[in-house]
């Protein structure tokens, strides 16, 4: 193979209007000679941006040679000594705002596709049955988790790591969070990649308890005074879904992007042996921008709908990654930019029939520097449409915050605790990720998950 | 785990179950619910507690056969496991966490239709077990379709009163002829929950309402997760937006838009409206959505 030093080695990608129609991967990842000629790429900085832009700080040029030499289990170890979930994090990291957006090929060329080689040795070490070791002594201390996305299970696998004696309780039936129930199949898939990383987290010792809601069948409290655990980890997420409050919105037909995303991805509606159902709509508007509003259009279009992504500021402020925006539109998805609901409108059996739009445009930038949207006057107009998906963003839930005493939270229903050990405002309880920040990313949830590990061996020691 | 100590039918197409759930036992209320997930491929459907018993760790659910999933249930024999069941959710009754000397100033009328029967066993014997006065009126379509008398005898004695729409067995026509009964009877109540049927709950509803009575009504909306993370479960409660799963399931009647949630459930629930909405959905792979309380 010819390597162009400027440019990434492209990734081999399923064609978009065969993947349209199929919750398969979209991307195919790298192979051996594919990941070694982009391990050329690198060029082992003495002083490496990119692992600066990383939030769990992996040894990043460390595990690049080792590729390059072909040994890729020891640079599979490299990785594990800094993350429990990479396969995971190959995938979904927003490398181009972190390891990649530092990368200094990234100067003049193209950085070097970090995000890619991770996914491929990741990848490389399950499918050669590569395992996390063990060798700490066992400690005679109990720490519980509470929930199993990334910031739960990697504090959980850091903790195990140490010798602590670490249960999770997910209230969920199946562990891994936003990873199993909001990220889709085609991004992520769930069989093959995130059960095995569960797998590794459990390997560690970890022991998992689905089907427990903290803050209903159990308290901190009773954690701490009935089961005997010496600290609590929480690490629920933001799983609140938020609606628009404008008229019309109970209409049969109008889902959270949760819903919608949690019946097709931890449900698995999409299967035809699964009895959960979803309504495969013919024309469906996805309201918002960001991950989770791709996440859901392009699930509805692969469920056989026309979709548009109404979203009110211009193609510039879309939250969503652009790699995201860009496979969404090779898709097929429609974007409806500038333009804002107003009414859901329902037909007389209370069902969506359509929905009423206003156009908008870019006013003065606002504190955050962002040009916030006004609406333009008479310029409403109706789509016709049979589902829409709200997918506005989600903040804290508040069942732990509200039967747990003395825990600190702010305006934002988001836990108050330290960034660099994650204690809260009550002793022996620390937490992160989502539940802290708002909902964010997965890597900066692992962050947290890894800090707040730290911060209870300190605090149990 | 969730492995079934025993399982009946109890008419038709009810059935019932008891089986092991140590955590949910421990900690469950009258009025909270469960999430069920009969095996790997099921869904997950919220059925309300009808009984449990903290020493021996079980706990009861009450389901009518409606489709595939609560067939999937009433199938399961002693012995079987649930693969999942996730609870107790939801707020526990009012009368759980109130003050309970002023609990028992009061009187309260408890009204059960059909399979409404079984949650609102739990919150009888609560009020038995604690020293809280009240009569039950429970209706049925006919004496085929009865569920837990023996139970509810045992519990409430004279203050059960039980009707059927045909008259069949008992008293003939719906609740809200025999609560108009005692109430014109001079019977004083301060409270009335009603649980079953969306049409049921209402004129209830509408009945005790008009004698000045508070009323707190069981609302069942189709649900997924049970902890507030889907938003299935929203309905308009006083004019809010309120997720029953984590609000409810019980509310005040006197804020409830019936018709609002009867829109929406008539649509999942019954024959025309699953016709409906198999129409509408066109090639959704499968039937539409239901919820079994
Ligand atoms: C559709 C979607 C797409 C996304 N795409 C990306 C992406 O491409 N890249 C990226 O970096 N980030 C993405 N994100 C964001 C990312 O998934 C989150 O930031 C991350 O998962 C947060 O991790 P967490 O561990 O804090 O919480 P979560 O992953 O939310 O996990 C919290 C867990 O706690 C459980 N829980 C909650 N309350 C309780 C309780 N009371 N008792 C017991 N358990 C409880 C929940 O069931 C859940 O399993 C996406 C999010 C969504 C919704
Ligand atoms: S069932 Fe999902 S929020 Fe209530």
């Amino acid at each position: 193979m010819e390597l162009d030093m400027m440019k990434k080695v492209p990734v081999r990608e399923q064609d978009p209007l065969v993947r349209a129609k199929n919750f398969e991967e979209v991307c195919l990842g790298y192979n051996e000679e594919e990941a070694r000629s982009e391990s050329m790429r690198c060029l082992n900085c003495k002083n490496p941006k990119c692992v600066e832009g990383c939030p769990v700080s992996i040894d990043i040029p460390g595990f690049i040679a080792k590729v390059k030499e072909g040994d890729f289990k020891e640079a599979a170890a490299i990785i594990a000594e800094s993350s429990a979930l990479p396969a995971v994090c190959g995938r979904v990291c927003p490398q181009e705002s972190q390891c990649e957006g530092k990368c200094i090929r990234g100067i003049k060329g193209e950085s070097v596709s970090i995000g890619k080689l991770e996914r491929f040795v990741a990848d490389w070490a399950r499918e050669n049955g590569v395992k996390p070791e063990v060798h700490a002594e066992k400690k005679d201390k109990k720490v519980a988790v509470i929930g199993s996305g990334p910031s739960g299970l990697t504090c959980a696998g850091d903790l195990a790591k140490m010798g602590y004696d670490v249960t999770i309780f997910e209230a969920l039936h199946k562990a891994g969070g936003v990873l199993v129930y909001g990220i889709p199949e085609f991004r992520l898939p769930k069989d093959k990649v995130v059960e095995p990383e569960v797998e590794n987290v459990r390997a560690l010792g970890v022991k998992i308890e689905t089907d427990v809601v903290i803050g209903k069948a159990v308290t901190i409290d009773s954690l701490f005074d009935e089961e005997g655990f010496d600290a609590v980890y929480i690490a629920s997420g933001a799983g609140l879904p938020r609606f628009m409050n404008i008229p019309g919105e109970q209409a049969l037909g109008v889902y959270s992007a949760n819903e919608f995303l949690t019946r097709n991805n931890l449900m698995k509606a999409f299967r035809e042996d699964y009895d959960t159902p979803i309504a495969r709509g013919k024309k469906v508007v996805v309201v918002g921008g960001g991950n989770v509003a791709m996440d859901a259009a392009r699930t509805a279009l692969r469920l056989g709908a026309e979709v548009h992504v109404v979203y009110r500021r211009s193609e510039k402020e879309l939250p969503a990654r652009a790699e995201e925006v860009h496979h969404a539109k090779e898709e097929g998805i429609i974007f409806d930019l500038l333009q804002n609901p107003v009414e859901i409108l329902e037909n007389e059996d209370g069902w969506v029939r359509g929905i009423r739009i206003i156009k908008m445009e870019l006013g003065e930038p606002d504190e955050s520097g962002r040009r916030s949207p006004v609406e333009i006057p008479g310029s409403e107009y109706e789509i016709e449409c049979d589902t829409v998906i709200m997918s506005l963003g989600t903040s804290p839930n508040p069942l732990i915050s509200s039967t747990t005493k003395g825990l600190e939270t702010n305006r934002k229903k988001c836990i108050v605790a330290n960034e660099e050990d994650g204690a809260t405002s009550r002793k022996g309880v620390f937490a992160g990720g989502d539940a802290v920040s708002g909902a964010a990313t997965v890597i900066l949830a692992m962050g947290a998950g890894r800090a707040a590990a730290r911060g209870i061996d300190r605090y149990l020691s | 785990m969730f492995k079934i100590i025993s399982s009946k039918m109890l008419c038709e197409n009810i059935s019932q179950i008891v089986f092991e759930a140590p955590r949910i036992a421990k900690s469950c209320e009258p009025g909270q619910f469960v999430i069920v997930r009969s095996d790997e491929t099921a869904e997950r459907i919220p059925l309300t507690i009808s009984d449990y018993d903290r020493e021996k760790k079980t706990i009861t659910i009450t389901t009518q056969i409606v489709g595939q999933s609560s067939m999937k249930i009433a199938s399961f024999k002693e012995g079987d496991a649930f693969a999942d069941v996730t609870g107790p959710l939801g707020q526990p009754s009012e009368f759980v966490n109130e003050d309970i000397e002023e609990v028992r100033k009061r009187n309260y009328l408890f009204v059960g239709g059909g399979l409404g029967t079984a949650p609102v066993y739990p919150q009888i014997k609560w009020c038995r077990e604690h020293g809280v006065n009240f009569d039950v009126v429970i209706g049925t379509k006919s004496k085929d379709t009865l569920i837990m008398e023996k139970e509810f005898e045992a519990v409430a004695g004279e203050h059960y009163f039980l009707t059927t729409d045909d008259g069949s067995y008992k008293h003939k026509g719906v609740v809200t002829t025999v609560m108009d009964e005692l109430i014109a009877e001079g019977r004083h109540y301060d409270v009335c929950v009603a649980i079953g049927p969306m049409i049921m709950m209402k004129f209830a509803a509408q009945t005790a309402l008009a004698a000045g009575i508070h009323t707190i009504v069981s609302m069942n909306p189709i649900m997924v997760d049970g902890t507030g993370m889907c938003g299935a479960c929203r309905l308009m409660v006083g004019g809010e937006v309120k997720f029953a799963c984590v609000d409810g399931p019980e509310f005040d009647a006197a804020k409830v838009d019936f018709d609002g949630a009867m829109k929406r459930m008539a649509l999942y629930k019954t024959e025309e409206g699953r016709a409906y909405l198999k129409a509408k959905e066109g090639d959704t792979h499968k039937g539409p959505y239901h919820r079994e309380a």
